[in-house]
């Protein structure tokens, strides 16, 4: 179904492993039971590109970057990342996740397992990456984003910025290809979120490619590439941090803006 | 500040220390040690205090004559009751004593004993990887853990390999206990994540048979299930095969213990949050690596109560065997009765098998308290 309108507007096919797209997304829908969450979503993201994604709650916003590893399925259009179609195909699904790290609103770490056996434990049962090569990876990326220190304790006995700094290195331990940001910091305490979001500004800058759904809008400005407003299950606009914020185009951006820019 | 450790206020300033400076002060007397202890937990108001004071008078009127029932009254020789009571008019211990041979092995051929203490002594070795996880080589010794009740069944039944065939008929007392106790927990618990992970699945044919499974099995009484093993099996497997008898009562305890086993876990894996599925998936671990290094970990421990729990309503379980013929240590007590020579001895044969019970249980009740201080990862 729309096949050909699909291909006039993202210009480029998913699959061929040659184009700088790492994700396509075509003419995405997805129902809740009879609720339509999402509705014809089309999104090209480049290799490299820093996306934000932004808009009011329950805007499907977290329910489009969900759909990029298969958390969510969506149940009409295409989703391709890095070249592979997500389909039921399970292969496929395992695939796409060993190359897309994710990273929860509320870090979503294990409590039972050491900070550093949460950085080994997808290398070693996914990768297959000997235990002390895993270890030595997972050292690196907790100096990198600050807290070797606490390579030993339980994530109980560390604060929400550090657990979220830790959930970054666990996923940037996969070696992954894209990172997803799933409100990172609204479950953070005020004093703790300008840590989380210099480590995102640091993975930025080694050209990762990231798609964050964020209410912070001082990050949009210094960091994205591209800036994403939805609502109502749509994407309505999206442009260039610049002319997002000095001129959105639409009646309901502008809304949106001036609700979150005013305080 | 001058003043800065000048312990008088100074007007207009709020605090004796400079912002900062305060160090920290041992706590009141009133907040800690033995004597606040006593007065919040023992006499913290009118109606404790009361409860207190009953409480101690109980104990004052118990602790003494159990004391000498038990002990300085007690006989520890003698031949019959007779004998016992000319000695002194506490418990008879001398009874227990003349037949402890009868209440651990049973009816267990003299000459083979050996081989129940040997079973025990490499029961003790395949518990040590399971209980303390600081053993070195500890994935080996569990290997041999896993195999052990396969040994233990040959050791204890023998007929190949130059042991001597012995019938299970003739296990009895605290040996069967333990035989069906151990055989229940070691398989209940992987049968019972099993069923609970079936009924949590998404694919509806398996979860409807584990449903199923745990629902009757919970409608339906131990015994009911017993006698179903001892009397109807024997219909449904073909004429002529031998399906031991001790056998089909390990299958019925072990399914019992399961069902409950697999609600118990099922408790515990509703608490596991869905982030920590979703951190398992996003990851690109597969379902059983997901459940095994996730899920299960943090389910299991939250579980642990209830686990031991179980497992401790299975041990005590076991005595039900009585129901279709069989004489464990609740039953040899209860035959001994009947011998002339020592009638009327009931309560030191039913203090006898609680205490035994009780030792156990709160063996395992203990255990099950360390394992939990152990697996707190703290918050």
């Amino acid at each position: 179904m729309a096949e050909t309108q699909t291909a006039e507007r993202t210009g480029s096919i998913g699959s061929s492993k040659g184009s700088d797209d790492i994700i396509v997304i075509r003419n995405m829908h997805k129902w809740y039971g009879d609720f339509h969450v999402l509705k014809n979503i089309n999104l090209t993201v480049k290799s490299k590109e820093r996306i934000v994604v932004c808009g009011p709650s329950g805007s499907g916003k977290s329910t489009m970057i969900r759909c990029i590893n298969r958390l969510e399925e969506h149940q009409q259009g295409d989703i391709f990342v890095d070249g592979i179609e997500l389909t039921n195909d399970l292969k496929n699904i395992d695939l796409i996740r060993r190359e897309v790290g994710m990273v929860f609103q509320h870090f979503n770490l294990f409590p039972h397992l050491s900070v550093l056996e949460n950085c080994t434990l997808g290398p070693i049962w996914v990768r297959q990456t000997p235990k002390k090569e895993a270890e030595a990876i997972a050292m690196q990326y907790l100096e990198r984003v600050k807290i070797p220190e606490q390579a030993l304790k339980f994530p109980g006995q560390l604060s929400g910025g550090q657990q979220q700094r830790v959930a970054i290195a666990r996923s940037l331990c996969m070696n992954p290809k894209i990172m997803l940001f799933d409100e990172p910091t609204s479950a953070l305490d005020p004093e703790m979120i300008k840590e989380v979001l210099d480590t995102m500004i640091e993975l930025a800058d080694t050209g990762m490619t990231m798609l964050v759904v964020t209410h912070e809008m001082g990050f949009a400005k210094t960091v994205a590439d591209r800036v994403i407003f939805m609502d109502g299950g749509e994407i309505i606009e999206q442009n260039e941090p610049n002319p997002f914020f000095e001129n959105p185009q639409h009646e309901r951006t502008k809304l949106f803006l001036s609700q979150i820019l005013a305080h | 500040m001058a003043n800065s450790h000048n312990p008088d206020m100074t007007p207009g300033l709020t605090n004796a220390y400079d912002p900062g400076e305060h160090p920290d002060w041992p706590a009141p007397s009133s907040v800690k040690g033995p004597v606040h202890w006593i007065k919040t937990n023992l006499f913290g108001s009118v109606t404790n205090t009361l409860l207190t004071l009953l409480a101690i008078y109980l104990l004052y009127k118990i602790i003494p004559a159990l004391v000498q029932w038990f002990f300085v009254d007690a006989a520890y020789t003698g031949a019959s009751r007779k004998e016992c009571e000319a000695q002194a008019g506490g418990a008879c211990w001398a009874f227990i004593g003349s037949r402890l041979q009868l209440f651990i092995y049973g009816f267990y051929p003299e000459v083979q004993r050996w081989r129940v203490n040997l079973s025990v002594v490499l029961l003790a070795a395949a518990l040590v990887p399971i209980l303390f996880d600081q053993v070195p080589q500890r994935g080996k010794w569990l290997i041999y853990s896993a195999l052990y009740p396969f040994i233990a069944a040959w050791l204890l039944v023998g007929g190949i390999g130059g042991l001597e065939y012995v019938p299970t008929d003739k296990f009895g007392g605290l040996m069967l206990n333990v035989v069906i106790g151990v055989t229940g927990i070691a398989f209940s618990l992987p049968i019972g994540i099993c069923l609970a992970l079936g009924r949590q699945s998404h694919l509806p044919i398996l979860r409807i048979v584990c449903v199923a499974f745990i629902e009757f099995i919970r409608g339906v009484p131990l015994i009911t299930l017993l006698f179903v093993a001892a009397v109807m099996l024997s219909y449904f497997v073909p004429p002529g095969t031998n399906f031991d008898l001790l056998v089909r009562m390990l299958i019925m305890v072990t399914l019992f213990a399961s069902g409950y086993m697999a609600e118990v876990i099922r408790g515990g894996l509703q608490a596991i949050p869905k982030g920590q599925y979703e951190a398992a998936d996003s990851m690109g671990l597969k379902y059983w690596q997901s459940m095994r290094l996730i899920v299960l970990p943090q389910a299991l421990k939250i579980s642990i109560p209830g686990i031991v729990n179980t497992f401790i309503a299975l041990y005590k379980d076991t005595t039900l065997v009585i129901v279709i013929g069989r004489l464990d240590i609740l039953g040899i007590g209860r035959s001994s009765l009947a011998d002339s020579k020592w009638q009327g001895l009931s309560t030191e044969v039913y203090v006898f098998v609680a205490v035994f019970f009780f030792i156990s249980c709160f063996l395992m009740s203990r255990y099950s308290l360390y394992l939990e201080k152990k697996l707190h990862t703290g918050h």
